[in-house]
């Protein structure tokens, strides 16, 4: 090792409590990335009332109520892992993170049959039967794809990272005594969480 | 973070300039997480970028030099300052002073040896140079360059058969940077100063690019969501902004300026950093009114982000609204001005010693002060129906964002030369630039302002031949700004390359951190953390004395 290296190995320090507030930072950009469409629909919700109500009885409750079941349930198994690796149970852990990700995928293939039924029933941005339409309903399911179409794409990038996550696991790179990785990963997830949780009123349950 | 580096076998640390890490050569720059080296990757593109922009602009200003066409097509035109607006704000004035010399020293002012997430702080560059990229694409591939302006406005952006959209990726990427630049700097800030240093122990310049990073992390997102909402627009057609579709452009302004108007902030805060080390420095004098001048830093940030709405008083509002934008934006000129005033008390009285830093920094000052003060007359409801989208609104923000933040990027550029490349310019030289620079671009934009109290629209192609004289004193104005920003580069760029070298640790007699490691910085920046016992700018009667009593190794 040339006195060099010496001299970069010595600069690795570790510092938790940073990478969790770098996290958290990170976090509330996310929330106001959406707070920036959630502002739309507060908007377009106050201009078009009766087409919002109109347009939100047309998506259906079950699989939404479905999908968030099935989420809320992919953050408990999160916690659990993260719990798991803090008790040196580092398979354990490993199976809740694929736990986690199974059940990401299962709101995806959800969210999946839910377009297309949408889209067979000629619902999707510039087809004819939207534009023929009032426009508070362009709006609101242009908001809709839109909305969970993103929330969507950090379902996916929640997915590799748990994958990524998983990984470092099994290679012992996270463990009982660094697992702030982990952490992150999981207060990401929480986010993607916690946006559904405000999504799915908004679009499926208040009509 | 405490712990002491390796001593090298020789003895003698080398400088982060000859240090070698994983990868040799090139590759020893662009894949380095050394925040100085980082910074010196960012000033070359940063630069480069700023070198396109200005073609653009100078370009524009020799086709408006007379009446009607002189030198391209009005389409041309519409692109060229499309081109010039996205270029600058985004590619140039927003990132510049953070990710340049925010990078490089406020690790070093706050005693410590890295950001708090040196890969991050890389992925940052490679965020910028791909937007970089993708604002490159959109001007060569088919369909021509953006011609919206840099603000998108709809329903224009939706429509033009222009390659806007990757124009807003472009700015949706380089938001990504910012956002993380801004992320690594806050957690810096709270987690790695070195002990002893205090929040009020803290550089005025750390002060400053911690309000900004708190801008870029609370008011990029916006920005970010609202661009790639119109791309969304643009290419599934779905209805959001678009009043066709049922959408409200408004609402698109709205939101546009939720960002771009605290972006002013982000461009000017670091700036007045910079000046703020400045003054202190060339003029020997501690800094007067230190709480104030951060404190205003951080009201600026507060403020500066709740008065959007002022950009769009002619586009619709209630009274209600235009009358709290109008009266926010007026607070905000409150501890702008505590800024102007704590510096030029700091002046008085002082051992000024005239450097090219120090010009720059007064030129600042001068320049500042004028575009601020036409900013508060723009914030006047009545007023502004009348001056709104004329060429004062385009001499004012160029006052502000050339005359202030360009300023005090060159300014940071030549008070940090020495230390970061160990070599020094041509102190005579740069002060020929300055006088290029500072007398070409007051008489490029004040005529500006001139033509636009008389009723001259901005981003016109053409104009009526009563405008012609300010026009031609204005063209004149940019030949004489390019050739001084040209000299400076070439005085800055021949000093890099072989310019007479310094290992002088502390060549302007300053009393921060920087001044007090070795020149240029070591790899690690300090052989062993300093504990921090004074105020960042302790003159006292004798310099000496002041020196020994805080001895940095």
């Amino acid at each position: 090792m040339s006195s060099q290296e010496q001299a970069a190995a010595a600069h690795v320090h570790r510092d938790d409590v940073g990478a969790r507030m770098g996290m958290w930072l990170f976090l509330f950009t996310e929330l106001i990335l959406f707070g920036g469409m959630f502002i739309l629909y507060s908007v377009y919700r106050y201009m078009h009332p009766d087409s919002f109500h109109l347009a939100a009885k047309e998506l259906n409750t079950i699989v939404g109520t479905f999908n968030t079941a099935i989420l809320l349930t992919s953050s408990l198994t999160m916690v659990l892992a993260i719990t798991a690796i803090q008790r040196k149970q580092k398979a354990l852990s490993i199976f809740f993170q694929l736990i986690t990700i199974v059940l990401a995928l299962g709101f995806m293939v959800n969210k999946y049959f839910e377009w297309t039924a949408k889209f067979h029933h000629g619902i999707y941005p510039g087809s004819d039967t939207l534009l023929a339409k009032p426009t508070g309903e362009i709006l609101f399911f242009g908001l809709y794809y839109v909305m969970t179409g993103l929330h969507g794409l950090h379902v996916i990038i929640g997915v590799i990272l748990i994958g990524m996550m998983a990984r470092l696991t099994s290679k012992e790179i996270i463990n009982s005594n660094s697992y702030v990785k982990l952490e992150s990963a999981g207060l990401y997830w929480h986010l993607v969480d916690i946006i559904w949780i405000f999504l799915f009123p908004l679009f499926y349950l208040i009509t | 973070m405490s712990e002491a580096i390796v001593v090298p076998k020789n003895g003698k640390h080398p400088s982060y300039i000859e240090h070698e890490g994983k990868h040799k050569g090139l590759l020893g720059w662009i894949l380095s997480t050394d925040h100085k080296r980082i910074a010196i990757i960012y000033l070359v593109a940063i630069i480069s970028f700023f070198l396109v922009g200005m073609t653009f602009g100078f370009l524009m200003r020799l086709e408006l030099i007379a009446p009607g066409r002189t030198i391209m097509d009005a389409q041309t035109y519409n692109s060229f300052f499309t081109l010039h607006g996205v270029i600058m704000i985004f590619l140039f004035v927003v990132p510049g002073i953070p990710a340049i010399f925010g990078n490089f020293f406020l690790p070093i002012l706050i005693g410590a040896r890295d950001v708090s997430f040196p890969r991050l702080n890389l992925f940052t560059w490679y965020l910028y140079v791909i937007g970089g990229l993708l604002a490159i694409i959109s001007i060569l591939l088919p369909g021509g360059p953006a011609d919206t302006g840099w603000t998108f406005y709809i329903p224009y952006s939706v429509r033009t058969g222009s390659n806007v959209v990757f124009a807003l990726f472009a700015a949706f990427v380089l938001g990504f940077s910012s956002i993380f630049t801004g992320i690594n700097f806050v957690t810096t800030v709270h987690r790695l100063r070195a002990p002893g240093m205090s929040w009020f122990k803290m550089p005025l310049s750390v002060w400053s690019l911690y309000a900004t990073a708190w801008v870029q992390i609370l008011a990029t997102p916006i920005i970010g969501i609202t661009l790639l909402l119109v791309a969304i627009e643009r290419v599934f057609g779905v209805g959001l902004f678009d009043p066709a579709l049922g959408g409200d452009p408004v609402l698109y302004q709205h939101l546009f300026w939720i960002y771009s108007h605290p972006a002013v902030y982000i461009m000017i805060l670091p700036a007045m950093g910079v000046v703020s080390e400045i003054i202190p420095v060339f003029a020997r004098r501690t800094i007067l009114g230190y709480k104030f001048i951060a404190m205003s830093s951080i009201a600026i940030a507060v403020f500066g982000s709740l008065v959007w709405a002022h950009h769009m008083f002619t586009a619709g509002m209630s009274n209600t609204g235009q009358f709290i934008f109008s009266l926010l934006t007026m607070v905000v000129a409150i501890p702008s001005a505590i800024k102007v005033f704590n510096w030029t008390a700091t002046l008085y009285k002082g051992s000024i010693e005239l450097s090219t830093p120090l010009l720059f920094a007064l030129a600042f000052i001068f320049q500042f002060t004028i575009g601020g003060l036409t900013g508060i007359m723009q914030g006047v409801l009545s007023v502004d129906i009348m001056i709104h989208d004329t060429s004062f609104i385009v001499a004012h923000f160029h006052y502000v964002m050339f005359g202030g933040t360009g300023f005090g990027l060159f300014a940071a550029l030549h008070y940090w030369f020495p230390k970061m490349f160990g070599r020094m310019y041509s102190e005579k030289t740069s002060k020929v630039a300055f006088w290029h620079i500072f007398i070409g671009f007051n008489t490029l934009y004040f005529p500006m302002f001139i033509m636009g109290w008389l009723g001259m629209p901005r981003r016109y192609y053409d104009y009526l031949p009563e405008f012609q004289i300010y026009h031609l004193i204005s063209t004149i104005g940019s030949w004489i700004l390019v050739a001084g920003i040209l000299i400076m580069f070439g005085n800055l760029l021949k000093a890099w390359l072989n310019g007479k070298k310094t290992t002088e640790k502390n060549p302007w007699g300053g009393e921060t951190l920087e001044w007090k490691i070795e020149t240029p910085p070591i790899h690690e920046n300090f052989v062993d953390i300093p504990t921090i016992h004074e105020a960042p700018y302790a003159y006292k009667q004798n310099e000496s004395e002041t020196l020994t009593n805080q001895e940095v190794k």
